[in-house]
């Protein structure tokens, strides 16, 4: 028993270390914070909607449907013309507000007379995250609910309208507006739905390839380090530029590869849930990313995984071994997790000022908003975005250049042990 | 000119002083040995000489370069073994050598890979990975890429550490080899008897600082004992 305890408590020691804890605490916060976040959008839910709207119509069901407005969401604006419209929007704009919606012409007699009535939205959507999808959810919950009601009273009354009408009284024609473009067609889930490839896939790609490729740096350092070949690689006539330039760009280019591996797998797996938005076509909404667009990305994935990579350098100078290395990964995987996350589930332009200069200060998060930026002409993010990347990866290349100058490379664990010996010398 | 010319040679790591203001030289074609007690500043002397680490103070000469000013010219003509060197293990003996071969030469590449494949003599294990290697195969390796280039200046911290009397013997013909082909050789050590058979001069390195330096020969008859083991005990104790 007294040798099993031994091996158990043993086992225990070496298992329990920094590099096995952190990262299961630190995913259980990131899971912790998403589902907090989730319950805040929840409650949003359930607070009124801010919206205008405009009623052309004076029949019974138009007014049913503007009592179940007021009722149950924050009106900033209300008018009986459609010529002001664009008041009415500015309103809404101005007010924070999500849509204008109007109840078209005839809308009760169209019904009566077994025709749908129209409901035009105007949508003024903020951002393409998914958190801005839920915000819009609230409209679209309104409008179901005056479908509802018209439903209910049809039947009710038990008029002579057919059951097709009876249960779809209302044709919804969908316009956004979304960073200065208008889109006909098309609501903000839709919109969202046809920018899944951009708000998905790219940032789970872009993360997985920081990772994996950063993970190889900072190991091949460590190994290096561990299999005692870093002191000869030091000695040998090769400019300190050159070990450094060329552990990135191998990197690099094992990085893109994998992410070329990754992007197919992930592309069929994207397609398989795109359903909802089959038929429709990014392009044939003028959201097309040219092929000049398409270079932006490329400069902006490259300048990132460089950025990363020497990053990753820096952090494998701190490496003692092929174990710590392991631990040296974490704070690489969170700077990834951060901008992947935010990127999927809210839009950059709708976040406060401070968490702004925290996504854009970190560098992995430019590639990942480049797509979705270029289609709507933010073409001041992305190339703003490279310039600062350009500028974090030499500064981050020449750190490590001088690092590699410096003895820290190689005594770089001596303040470390001389502390320990310090802090041992204390004790006793 | 001498091939290696230290003064005042200081080396701090943070408050530790690990080299205290040492001086030496070494002249070409000579074997000079650096031999003290454990934590003496060997190594360390070593390493700054190899351009790993920076100089605290002093200076160091290899030939006509500087080693705090021109440590990349310096690398052009130097040949660093660690006592503890590995090499790629997911590599060959060859594909390891040739790696090395590539950053020195394109005109006779071959022949240097020839020469190192050669010093390690091991036969046709050299086409085995690294990871497949005896701890004396792999420091066998490590000789022959360290020789293999002609330096001028070889550095050798523990040439024969870990190997078997067979192969270390071997190792000391090699190096005795190397210095006839033009190489001067500083190497350090812990076997008085390696000490005494290779060099032509010797400095003790106790805590920093040279405390004894001379003549293998020269020293024993200063301190009237037979071998270089005593005078290294009498002078350390």
């Amino acid at each position: 028993m007294k040798s099993l305890n031994n091996i158990i408590k043993k086992e225990m020691k070496e298992l329990l270390t920094p590099a096995t804890i952190i990262p299961i605490i630190a995913m259980a916060f990131i899971f912790g914070s998403i589902g907090t976040s989730m319950e805040g959008i929840q409650e949003g839910l359930n607070e009124k909607p801010v919206i205008g709207y405009i009623v052309q119509d004076t029949g019974d069901l138009a007014i049913l449907a503007t009592s179940i407005l007021d009722n149950r969401s924050e009106i900033v604006f209300n008018s009986t013309s459609i010529d002001d419209k664009s008041i009415g929007l500015e309103q809404v704009t101005q007010n924070d507000g999500l849509a204008l919606i109007v109840i078209t012409q005839n809308f009760s007699e169209n019904i009566h007379n077994e025709k749908q009535g129209g409901i035009e939205v105007y949508w003024i959507m903020k951002g393409a995250g998914i958190m801005d999808s839920i915000s819009s959810e609230a409209v679209e919950q309104l409008i179901r609910s005056i479908n509802y009601q018209i439903s209910k009273n049809l039947i009710e009354e038990n008029t002579t309208v057919n059951a097709t009408i009876a249960l779809n009284p209302s044709n919804k024609i969908d316009t956004t507006y979304f960073k200065g473009k208008e889109l006909n067609q098309l609501s903000p889930g839709a919109i969202i739905g046809l920018l899944s490839t951009q708000s998905f896939l790219i940032p789970v790609v872009m993360m997985m390839i920081i990772i994996v490729a950063g993970n190889m740096v900072i190991s091949s350092m460590a190994m290096e380090k561990e299999n005692k070949t870093l002191e000869t690689l030091l000695t040998l006539p090769v400019k300190r530029t050159s070990i450094v330039t060329g552990k990135i760009v191998a990197s690099a280019t094992v990085g893109l590869i994998f992410a070329i591996i990754y992007m197919v797998g992930m592309s069929r797996y994207f397609a398989g849930f795109g359903g909802f938005t089959a038929g429709l076509n990014l392009a044939d909404f003028g959201l097309a990313l040219t092929t000049s667009d398409f270079v932006l990305i490329g400069i902006s994935l490259f300048v990132a995984l460089i950025s990363a990579l020497a990053l990753c350098m820096l952090l494998g100078t701190l490496a003692k071994n092929y174990k710590s290395a392991q631990t040296l990964t974490f704070p690489i995987t969170m700077l990834a997790l951060v901008p992947m996350f935010f990127t999927m589930f809210v839009d950059f332009d709708t976040l406060p000022l401070a968490l702004k200069a925290l996504v854009f200060a970190i560098p992995f998060s430019h590639p990942m908003m480049a797509a979705r930026a270029l289609i709507f002409n933010d073409y001041l993010l992305v190339v703003s975005g490279i310039i600062y990347v350009t500028i974090f990866a030499i500064v981050t290349i020449s750190i490590v250049v001088w690092v590699f100058k410096t003895d820290k490379l190689l005594t770089g664990s001596i303040r470390l042990k001389k502390f320990a010996d310090i802090r041992k010398r204390y004790r006793r | 000119m001498h091939t290696v010319e230290v003064k005042n040679l200081v080396k701090n790591y943070g408050a530790i002083q690990a080299i205290k203001g040492i001086n030496f030289d070494i002249d070409q074609g000579e074997i000079f040995g650096l031999i003290g007690p454990n934590g003496a500043g060997k190594t360390t002397a070593l390493r700054v000489i190899s351009t790993l680490l920076q100089i605290t103070s002093g200076s160091i000469k290899v030939l006509e370069y500087d080693v705090k000013k021109d440590p990349e010219e310096v690398r052009k003509l130097i040949s660093y073994l660690p006592e503890d060197a590995g090499a790629y293990k997911n590599l060959t003996g060859r594909a390891y050598l040739t790696f090395i071969a590539n950053f020195f030469t394109d005109k006779n590449k071959k022949e240097m890979i020839e020469k190192g494949v050669t010093i390690a003599d091991l036969e046709n294990r050299i086409d085995d990975k690294v990871d497949t290697y005896s701890k004396g195969m792999k420091r066998r390796l490590l000789v022959g890429r360290a020789l293999m280039t002609d330096p001028r200046l070889a550095i050798l911290d523990e040439p024969t550490s870990g190997l078997d009397v067979v192969n270390a013997q071997e190792i000391r013909r090699i190096i005795k080899d190397t210095v006839k082909a033009g190489t001067t050789v500083l190497l350090s050590s812990h076997n008085m008897l390696e000490v005494e058979y290779l060099c032509d001069r010797i400095a003790l390195i106790s805590d920093g600082i040279i405390i004894e330096r001379g003549r293998p020969k020269q020293l024993m008859e200063k301190y009237n004992v037979p071998n270089i083991e005593e005078v290294f005990t009498k002078v350390v104790k």
